[in-house]
């Protein structure tokens, strides 16, 4: 009996890290924050002069989204989905305060994203290098709320699941943010109107590698 | 007043200045959750630069963003739980972007670049117009997205259908979303064509 038992579980444990598998590979490509829901646009846009600072705040991006989707999950899951704070007492069972999840999550972002800087500045003044400048933007980065709002409808079952989306997703905006600076660089020397120069191309080169990312909607 | 147009085309948010891009673009399929988008950003905009506007001389400088985030928060929800009660369907259809409007640059850029430095009145003005010109763009943009996507206009049919009985096809491309990006780029092309 306990074998069947012990059997289940390692089988659901294959199952979990399975679904964490496809969860992860499908926020990096199919449900890419910039190119399918266009968000971290504007930092996107203003931030991709080079490589080189468009990876630092690819990475700040990524850390800061790995971070905080996990706490807002369990946050959502404990506090306020509807019947969450049945653990304190079963006369809440029909409360619901999701609300409130809007400013509750921007204040854990803008919360941790100042505790970061601070942790940084501390104990690892490298990264703070690295990062430093990037770190307060990105508390009205809309990727990073975008993530938590995302992670809230999509109602995944576990905190891993939510790990996994949230490196998903903070990797498949590196991964833009990179490509889109590379292309940049290279615009110096291309013969573009000149209208059309600036803003106007880098959106018309977002939309191209758009339609670049949607040959993965079949996989 | 002329000071006040400006928004609408020669600094117009997104197609100038490049603000709130982030939520705009993934609403433009059809017509009608544009102008609720459009509707919702120009209210929270204008409610929020008034609130800000009013309260500027006792917001301590240090903790401004955290105020401004509150402020713009409470609006959101508002607007948020308004659209639940009255266009559920609507509502659906914005999903999470209505919640993204807390971090549209366009509204923190008018709070930190005139509501802290203005009287009530003209801020309310510039909120206003400011949300108007980044719901121009929207619409714009929604508009050909629908015609030439679906075929409608705030889901009534306009393309004949003897058109389709000739062989006319809907355009499918429009409706995926980097072909909001490409409109944009035109726009902000003809734009500065126009401006100069």
């Amino acid at each position: 009996m306990s074998d069947e038992g012990a059997q289940c579980g390692v089988a659901q444990n294959k199952e979990t890290k399975i679904v964490m598998i496809e969860i992860f590979i499908r926020s990096v490509f199919i449900d890419n924050m910039v190119f399918a829901y266009f968000l971290g646009m504007c930092s996107y846009l203003a931030v991709s002069k080079n490589v080189k600072t468009a990876f630092g705040l690819g990475l700040a991006v990524c850390f800061v989204l790995t971070v905080t989707v996990p706490v807002n999950y369990l946050i959502d899951k404990y506090l306020l989905r509807e019947g969450a704070l049945v653990w304190l007492n079963d006369s809440f069972a029909t409360t619901d305060l999701s609300f409130l999840s809007l400013i509750i999550f921007i204040a854990v972002i803008a919360g941790i994203v100042q505790l970061l800087e601070m942790v940084f500045e501390r104990y690892l003044p490298a990264l703070n290098m690295a990062l430093g400048i990037f770190l307060p933007l990105i508390a009205v980065n809309c990727a990073i709320l975008g993530g938590s709002l995302f992670m809230q409808e999509r109602n995944f079952s576990t905190v891993a699941h939510s790990l996994a989306y949230a490196l998903g997703s903070g990797i498949g905006w590196l991964l833009a943010i990179t490509a889109f600076a590379a292309i940049r660089e290279r615009l110096k020397y291309a013969k573009i109107p000149e209208k059309l120069q600036g803003n106007g191309i880098a959106y018309i080169i977002t939309g191209l590698l758009g339609i670049g990312f949607m040959a993965f909607l079949g996989m | 007043m002329k000071k006040y147009l400006g928004p609408l085309s020669k600094e117009n948010p997104i197609l100038v200045q490049t603000l709130g891009v982030c939520s705009a673009l993934a609403v433009t399929a059809q017509l009608k959750p544009a102008v609720v988008m459009a509707l919702s950003v120009t209210v929270v905009c204008a409610c929020s630069n008034l609130i800000i506007s009013l309260i500027r001389n006792t917001i301590p400088p240090r903790i401004r963003i955290i105020v401004q985030l509150l402020v713009v928060s409470f609006f959101v929800i508002v607007v948020d739980q308004v659209l639940q009660a009255t266009l559920y369907d609507v509502s659906k259809l914005l999903s999470v972007f209505v919640g993204l409007i807390i971090t549209n640059c366009i509204i923190m850029g008018r709070l930190e670049a005139f509501a802290l430095s203005h009287k009530p009145l003209p801020s309310l003005m510039d909120g206003v117009m400011n949300g108007l010109g980044y719901g121009l763009v929207l619409v714009v943009v929604a508009f050909f997205r629908e015609l030439f996507g679906s075929g409608t206009l705030w889901n009534h049919q306009v393309v004949p259908d003897s058109w389709y009985a000739a062989g006319y096809l809907n355009n499918g491309l429009m409706i995926l979303p980097p072909m909001a990006l490409i409109l944009v780029g035109c726009l902000i092309w003809t734009q500065n064509a126009i401006s100069n």
